[in-house]
């Protein structure tokens, strides 16, 4: 059971949940501390520790949607958060594919704060309405770098086995 | 079933015969671009070799492309830092596609890679950045990424697991009237589409609007067609490509277009006639909040931009040096112009808008990313109103999640900041 912690609405884009003015701070240690910066109450309660990891952000659609930094997934990977969304846009998504930010995207889902929630493999139930979600489920592919643990991972494997462009046994 | 512009590059890229919206393949890349956060790339990419006993090598340094944009010059020592890294890095790995600031090659990465000649029709591109979508302008297919995926495609020459995404056609044609153009047309699209409308789709352009359209122009609507979402948006190259190519960024190597199939299969089509746009504007917070300009007439504004990678090339910065020309900027009104590049730069001292553009009152800055992205010069005050030819008004894009930002094309622009209101240009300046 996870708590959602945060609500918020449609478009809610990578300069709402990272401002540009911290793009220079690049390092995964040090981005969570500007998770959702303009924001300084709920900035204040993650910086400060209250948000206990596994806790829910519940989004609208389009979640994520902008510019391509990465650093709106580090920071909030960064405190463990878990997003909830109705739909995703694709750089985020990748983004939290490739780096292990747990983001389950439920077309339908509604929730507030507040709220209790289960995730199982295929379903998102809200335990405090008593409604259930079903997920949409990645594609394969995206579903491998998932499984290899992350990009680094997958890349690193596939480097180790001589799987680049250049080498002659790939014949791309 | 043929195949569109997008489906044929990609089949080539990975070495398919045909291809279709919804497979997966690793398409060899064609320019791998990055800009500051190439700080962040380099991170990655060391980690991806740590352990492994191999020498990090970047697959091809000859396809890297390195700009120096978003904060120049430096902000912060912090900054500073992470260009000084990237220097060191560029030299170790002998990457030549680099722009660092200078006053004779610099400029946004979205202008300097094209008037470079670095992106050509049917090339797969990648950027760590979101507006990468721009270079579909030259019939490219040019996408943008995050900075571990780049740092994946530096180790490996490909992007792993792409899905090859459905297409949108949109159909345009009629007369742009006067004071309406690319931008108007763009922005009107996305208030259609919706912010998320083309999400994990590319929208191709076709046309007699797009065939008479120039390079600059298309390099405006392929930018911001990621503002509805879209992986890219692509005008399947033509003569204009040609001659910009041949012309503009000095390419002497033979230019292949790559062209749709006939038959090729859509997801759905959109026509629009620009013959009655009027100028458009999109209001805060969101891009498809768009509206006729008339709808806001009368806003005050504090402060006009009139530059990034949509709207800071030459035939920007001459429309609005043509309506700036004799006039002044309103007294409550500040008015910045960041040209796109170096060399927009250099042709619009040459030509005198600069000359025409300060006379009036505007502050003419360095080429860069300026205050676009709300890091670096041109901060707004709590509570202020700016309108700008940048592409993203989101709350705090432009430093100050208090401010609002409006965005236009450099005609309503530069009309605005005489008036010091919203202004609709076409009942004079
Ligand atoms: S001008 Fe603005 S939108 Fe364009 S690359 Fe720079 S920050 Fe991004």
């Amino acid at each position: 059971m996870a708590k959602v912690v945060y609500s918020i609405g449609d478009d809610i884009s990578t300069d709402v949940i990272y401002p540009g003015r911290y793009m220079a701070t690049v390092l995964p240690t040090e981005t969570p501390q500007y998770a959702f910066a303009d924001d300084s109450a709920f900035n204040g309660q993650l910086k400060s520790k209250q948000i206990p990891p596994g806790s829910i952000i519940s989004a609208g659609a389009n979640f994520g949607c902008g510019s391509s930094r990465e650093q709106a997934v580090s920071t909030l990977k960064g405190h463990e958060l878990i997003i909830v969304a109705r739909s995703v846009a694709r750089i985020f998504m990748q983004n939290a594919i490739n780096l292990g930010l747990r983001l389950i995207v439920a077309p339908e889902w509604e929730a507030s704060v507040g709220d209790e929630v289960e995730v199982s493999e295929d379903q998102v139930t809200n335990r405090t309405t008593n409604r259930s979600f079903a997920i949409e489920r990645l594609p394969r592919a995206r579903q491998a770098i998932v499984d290899a643990g992350g990009l680094i991972a997958y890349t690193r494997k596939r480097l180790v086995e001589g799987s680049t462009v250049t080498s002659p046994s790939r014949g791309r | 079933m043929g195949m569109t512009v997008v489906e044929k590059i990609l089949a080539r890229a990975s070495g398919q015969q045909a291809v279709k919206a919804g497979d997966v393949l690793e398409p060899r890349v064609d320019l791998a671009m990055s800009h500051e956060n190439a700080a962040l790339v380099i991170n990655q990419f060391l980690e991806i070799h740590k352990d492994t006993g191999l020498e990090p090598k970047v697959w091809d340094p000859s396809k890297v492309a390195i700009i120096f944009d978003h904060r120049v010059p430096a902000e912060s020592p912090k900054t500073a830092t992470n260009q000084k890294k990237i220097r060191e890095f560029v030299a170790r790995h002998m990457i030549s596609k680099f722009h660092d600031i200078r006053g004779d090659r610099g400029g946004i990465c979205h202008q300097v890679l094209p008037e470079s000649g670095y992106v050509r029709p049917g090339y797969v591109v990648v950027g760590t950045d979101s507006h990468t979508t721009s270079h579909g302008a030259l019939g490219a297919f040019a996408f943008g990424i995050g900075a571990t995926e780049m740092a994946s495609v530096w180790t490996l020459g490909y992007a792993v697991n792409v899905v090859v995404p459905a297409t949108v056609k949109v159909e345009v044609s009629g007369d742009f009237p006067p004071m309406v153009g690319p931008k108007d047309l763009i922005l009107h699209l996305i208030g259609k589409l919706t912010a998320q409308g083309a999400n994990f789709r590319v929208i191709e352009f076709h046309g007699p609007t797009i065939s008479r359209m120039s390079t600059s122009g298309r390099l405006v609507i392929c930018n911001m067609s990621v503002e509805a979402g879209a992986t890219s948006g692509i005008v399947p190259a033509d003569a204009e490509t040609e001659l910009y190519l041949r012309e503009e960024a000095g390419v002497r190597d033979p230019i292949v277009p790559v062209l749709p199939d006939t038959d090729a299969a859509y997801e759905r089509t959109v026509t629009i006639n620009v013959g009655g746009l009027a100028p458009q504007i999109a209001c805060p917070h969101t891009v498809d909040n768009v509206h006729p300009v008339d709808r806001v007439a009368g806003k005050k504004i504090q402060q006009v931009v009139i530059g990034s990678c949509t709207n800071g090339r030459l035939d920007d910065i001459a429309a609005a040096a043509g309506i700036l020309r004799g006039k002044s900027v309103a007294a409550a009104t500040r008015m910045l112009v960041f040209p796109a590049s170096a060399r927009v730069y250099q042709r619009a001292l040459e030509r005198g808008y600069v000359a025409d553009l300060v006379r009036a009152g505007a502050v003419v800055m360095n080429p860069g990313c300026g205050p676009c992205l709300g890091v670096h010069e041109g901060a707004l005050g709590d509570g202020e109103v700016a309108l700008s030819t940048t592409n993203r008004n989101f709350k705090g894009r432009m430093g100050n999640p208090t401010a609002e930002v409006y965005l236009c094309s450099p005609a309503v622009a530069a009309a605005s900041a005489v008036a010091g209101e919203i202004t609709d240009p076409r009942k004079g300046a």
